[in-house]
């Protein structure tokens, strides 16, 4: 893939009619409306599908890929997401759902709830080992945040734990597995996320939490979703005569929504955030220090977590209650200790660990205004000056989000003051009431010139 | 560059916003994340010691090339004992902002830990002026 490859959001120029919603919503700053249409500054996006969901033209969308893809290998494997199963009621059999999947052509279906379990036992020992030292700890299972993090707090990179995603991790151990048991070449294995995370999909292109990520593409919940949901309700209680594959606890399952991963992983002083303004918050709060108590924090780009993804097909509210009422029904049939009941479902041999796969994550700091330090600091005192002359309403009818990005854009050489609107008004009544002035100004001696040259035309009209 | 913020005391709603705003222009000149991490936190501590403490300040942040110089000031009770309130654990802070998790007598030792330079000036009924110079390196 493309070195430049940094995000997967783009924009429909010709739906775009250039409101300005996006421009507002967008947490990074990253998009501004030039010549009525709206465009993404790359190295600032980070996925995180606000603007999607904001923009009342759909001209926002996000790429994944095709079930066409699934040609170009001879043996696929979908890696199945707890908020997948979310989208169905919680008494519907994940066979069912399994067996909806190979009907859409995948060979071979993994229960990603397997590997959340692995992970969550990962997370729980790094916090035991890392007891001391800067808290709180941050997750690292949303690949948005890791993004925002880098781009808007590298200061906190450090408390990002070095824990893989429980998708990558899944996507490690079932190439070598299938690889292994097939007697395949790995090139010939195609693993695939079925998720509603744009961001996943951007992931695999341009990792930023793996070395290599070992996913070969990203197929969008709500892409398949019709035809899914066809499939699984005719399947009904025949799946029940499917072979039986590795699957994870309950605990697994409700990593699928907020507050799943810290419950999974047995955190008590830990706090859940979901949603965009609220992750936001917290992480500054947290580089301010203002939080050194708490143990970990979970955090979600998507309000309510997973389950509220911009591919997701399912209200997310009523998927939360799918995925709670799924949980319920198999905490019955578990032991009541949590540790007992992840145990029990731990059937994957050689399930990779962190430490070998995970990547340092790289600051991406995209707000300085200069590479040489002392011009940074000229060009931010002019933009705390070009800031007092705007008048501060952050209407957006520039096409950058708020003034103080107006002013930015400006220091940078990417607007002009006049793209402000109120600028723009005033400078016209200058005008106005200078051409007012200079009227006022013409010599008298060509007043007697005017006044012939006007009677002559009217002469002249009489006449026709 | 040299930019001002007034804290306004006891308003629990904008606290942070002097530190906050700081750091949003120290990432716009790109010193390393660690430094902008230290000048917060460092900024943030002052700014709630005025906010608590002294009825409200003021908050300058001298932005240079080779380091940032934040001087925080109040006209509020001044400090009695300085070496006292530079002790870990020690605090005046009332019982109604030791709920709200503040007040755990780690602020001025913080500030100087965070800073490479610390320095603090209080006179009893005139206020006090802490001055805290952090390098880039």
């Amino acid at each position: 893939m493309a070195e430049n490859y940094l995000h997967s959001v783009h924009v429909i120029k010709e739906a775009c009619n250039g409101c300005v919603g996006c421009v507002k919503v967008c947490p990074t700053e990253a998009i501004r409306v030039r010549q009525g249409k709206a465009e993404i500054v790359a190295t600032r996006c980070i996925d995180c599908g606000e603007c999607i969901r904001r923009c009342p033209e759909h001209a926002l969308v996000a790429k994944a890929d095709a079930l066409s893809g699934l040609q170009g290998y001879k043996y696929n494997v979908a890696l199945a997401t707890p908020s997948l199963y979310a989208q169905f009621n919680g008494n519907v059999p994940r066979e069912a759902v399994w067996q909806g999947l190979k009907e859409l052509g995948f060979d071979e279906i993994f229960d990603l709830s397997a590997a959340s379990d692995y992970i969550s036992a990962e997370i729980a020992q790094y916090l035991r080992q890392h007891a001391q030292g800067r808290k709180p700890l941050i997750s690292s299972a949303c690949p948005a945040v890791l993004r925002l993090i880098q781009v808007k707090f590298p200061e906190l990179i450090k408390q990002v734990i070095p824990v893989l995603a429980p998708g990558e991790a899944a996507a490690v151990y079932k190439r070598s597995e299938v690889c292994q048991r097939m007697n395949l070449p790995r090139e010939e294995v195609g693993i695939w996320f079925v998720t509603p995370c744009p961001a996943k999909g951007t992931n695999i292109h341009q990792s930023v939490d793996v070395k290599h990520s070992e996913v070969n593409g990203s197929i969008s919940i709500s892409s398949i979703f019709a035809q899914l949901s066809v499939a699984v309700a005719k399947i009904g209680d025949e799946c029940k005569k499917q072979d039986k594959i590795t699957t994870g606890s309950s605990y697994g399952i409700g990593w699928g929504a907020g507050g799943g991963e810290i419950k999974a992983a047995g955190i008590t002083n830990a706090l859940s955030v979901n949603g965009v303004r609220e992750v936001y918050e917290l992480l500054e709060q947290v580089s301010m220090n203002k939080m050194p108590d708490v143990d970990y924090v979970e955090c979600y780009m998507c309000a309510g977590g997973c389950i509220g993804g911009p591919f997701a097909a399912e209200n997310r509210f009523v998927a939360q209650k799918n995925l709670d009422k799924r949980i319920r029904r198999m905490q019955r049939l578990e032991p009541t200790d949590r540790e007992a009941a992840m145990a029990l479902n731990m059937n994957c041999p050689g399930f990779p660990t962190s430490e070998e796969y995970v990547k340092v994550l790289e600051p991406r700091p995209m707000m300085q205004l200069d590479d040489d330090i002392t011009v940074a600091i000229k060009k931010l005192g002019e933009m705390e000056k070009v800031l007092t002359h705007l008048p501060g309403l952050d209407c957006g009818a520039c096409g950058a989000p708020n003034c103080q990005s107006l002013a930015e854009d400006i220091v940078r050489g990417a607007a002009h003051e006049t793209d402000c609107i109120f600028i723009l008004k005033a400078n016209v009544r200058k005008f106005a009431q200078g051409m007012i002035e200079l009227a006022t100004q013409i010599p008298l001696v060509n007043e007697h010139d005017d006044k012939n040259l006007a009677e002559k035309g009217s002469d002249k009209d009489e006449t026709k | 560059m040299k930019v001002e913020y007034q804290v306004p005391g006891g308003d629990f709603d904008r606290a942070g916003e002097a530190s906050a705003n700081i750091k949003k222009l120290l990432q716009r000149i790109g010193i390393p994340a660690d430094v902008i991490r230290r000048i917060a936190i460092g900024t943030y501590e002052g700014e709630m010691n005025c906010l608590i403490h002294a009825g409200g300040g003021r908050v300058v942040a001298e932005i240079e090339p080779e380091g940032t110089v934040i001087i925080i000031s109040d006209q509020g009770p001044g400090i009695p004992d300085i070496q006292k309130a530079m002790q870990e654990g020690w605090s005046t802070a009332p019982d109604y902002v030791r709920a709200m998790g503040f007040g755990a007598g780690m602020g001025l030792p913080n500030m100087m830990k965070c800073s490479d330079d610390f320095n603090i000036q209080s006179k009893v009924g005139e206020g006090s002026t802490i001055t805290m110079k952090f390098l880039y390196k």
